[in-house]
């Protein structure tokens, strides 16, 4: 395709996409820390039921 | 390091209008006030529930209840993008005022509706989680795509899906459903169609140009009002049920009689005045009102509580 068909993002869309992909990385760090409390919540005191 | 080169999207300049909204216009599309009141009502069905839940299991609890109310919302601002751009209540949302697209919205409510479930039921318990996933499809295919723009009663059989959330919140503790948390959804579902008439009686030019059938447009204003004092004298004793039957205490029974009648006499004033700016006056007081009683009620129920079990744990 031509290069004059290419979009070309203006700084104040590139501030904006920086936002949201610090955003979407904030979340999905959120998410990853939720899943491991969740896990330990759940696991409660079998964590140290295990063979040694 | 962008992951994706500034110019590495094909399509032409006059196709594509998406990219460019803020995270403030995302966070719109959740309907950020729809969604305190859905927390709100959740926590109050779950600290009223038998049993008790980890914090942070409630936490998450809460979180995903809101975010799948958030997801429903965004939901909605993509299917009715057309109608809200007709209504100046809506007209700045962000998908009509092109923000965002209408793709980039059904994508954000897609996801978070997935995301949502799935986390209350791998946290929580699938029982909730399949009543918060029942919730989003009511509110999206059943109410929006279905009887929005077909019945005046959209809004009457709409209101299920705002009643549901302090019913999720009583099954994400108890695992199952009980006549209790069914008592607390009966409250919200009586009492969203005369907070939404009141409204709709002050917009119903908004809602006649987008053609949507609210009840004032359809079957007239008077007929409306008579609806609101009905459904009212309805909601009033149902608001005092969760004292009758033993589930919350005296102080909340009084605040819901008195609350209840207040309801009522301003349900009756709207019905008298029908003419000119007191007429508006009167309809603008019952809607404000009606957020404000619902408000107290769930708070009040829970606040005593909390109250009635720290004293009985002292």
């Amino acid at each position: 395709m031509a290069d004059r068909d290419l979009i070309e993002l203006t700084p104040e869309q590139k501030k904006r996409r920086r936002a949201r992909s610090i955003a979407i990385a904030l979340f999905l760090a959120g998410l990853v820390l939720l899943f491991y409390l969740v896990t330990i919540v759940k696991l409660g005191g079998n964590v140290a039921n295990r063979p040694l | 390091m962008a992951l994706v080169d500034d110019r590495s999207m094909t399509m032409g300049r006059a196709e594509w209008t998406g990219g460019s909204a803020s995270v403030g216009d995302y966070f719109e599309l959740l309907k950020p006030r729809v969604m305190s009141l859905v927390i709100f009502t959740a926590l109050t069905g779950m600290v009223l529930a038998p049993g008790g839940v980890h914090p942070l299991l409630g936490f998450v609890a809460i979180l995903g209840i809101a975010v799948g109310a958030g997801a429903s919302g965004a939901l909605n601002m993509w299917y009715d993008a057309d109608i809200d751009r007709l209504m100046s209540r809506t007209a700045r949302r962000p998908v009509p005022d092109g923000r965002i697209t209408a793709s980039e919205a059904l994508q954000f409510g897609m996801v978070l509706s997935v995301l949502s479930v799935m986390v209350l039921g791998v946290a929580v318990n699938w029982a909730a989680a399949s009543m918060l996933a029942f919730t989003i499809f009511f509110y999206v295919v059943v109410y929006t795509m279905g009887l929005k723009r077909r019945t005046p009663q959209n809004i009457v059989i709409g209101g299920a899906a705002g009643a549901f959330p302090p019913m999720i919140g009583w099954t994400a503790v108890t695992g199952t459903l009980s006549w209790e948390s069914a008592i607390l959804f009966l409250i919200i579902f009586m009492w969203t169609p005369p907070h939404f008439w009141a409204l709709a009686l002050v917009k119903s030019e908004d809602y006649a140009r987008a053609g949507v059938p609210m009840m004032p447009v359809v079957q007239g204003a008077a007929s409306t009002r008579r609806q609101i004092v009905l459904y009212a004298a309805l909601l009033a004793p149902i608001g005092v049920l969760p004292t009758v039957l033993g589930f919350a205490g005296l102080t909340y029974g009084v605040v819901a009689a008195v609350l209840g009648a207040v309801f009522l006499a301003f349900s009756v004033q709207v019905a008298r005045v029908t003419e000119g700016p007191e007429a508006r006056k009167a309809a603008m007081r019952l809607f404000f009102f009606s957020i404000g009683y619902l408000f107290a009620l769930f708070a009040v129920l829970l606040v005593e509580h909390l109250v009635v079990g720290a004293l009985a744990g002292v």
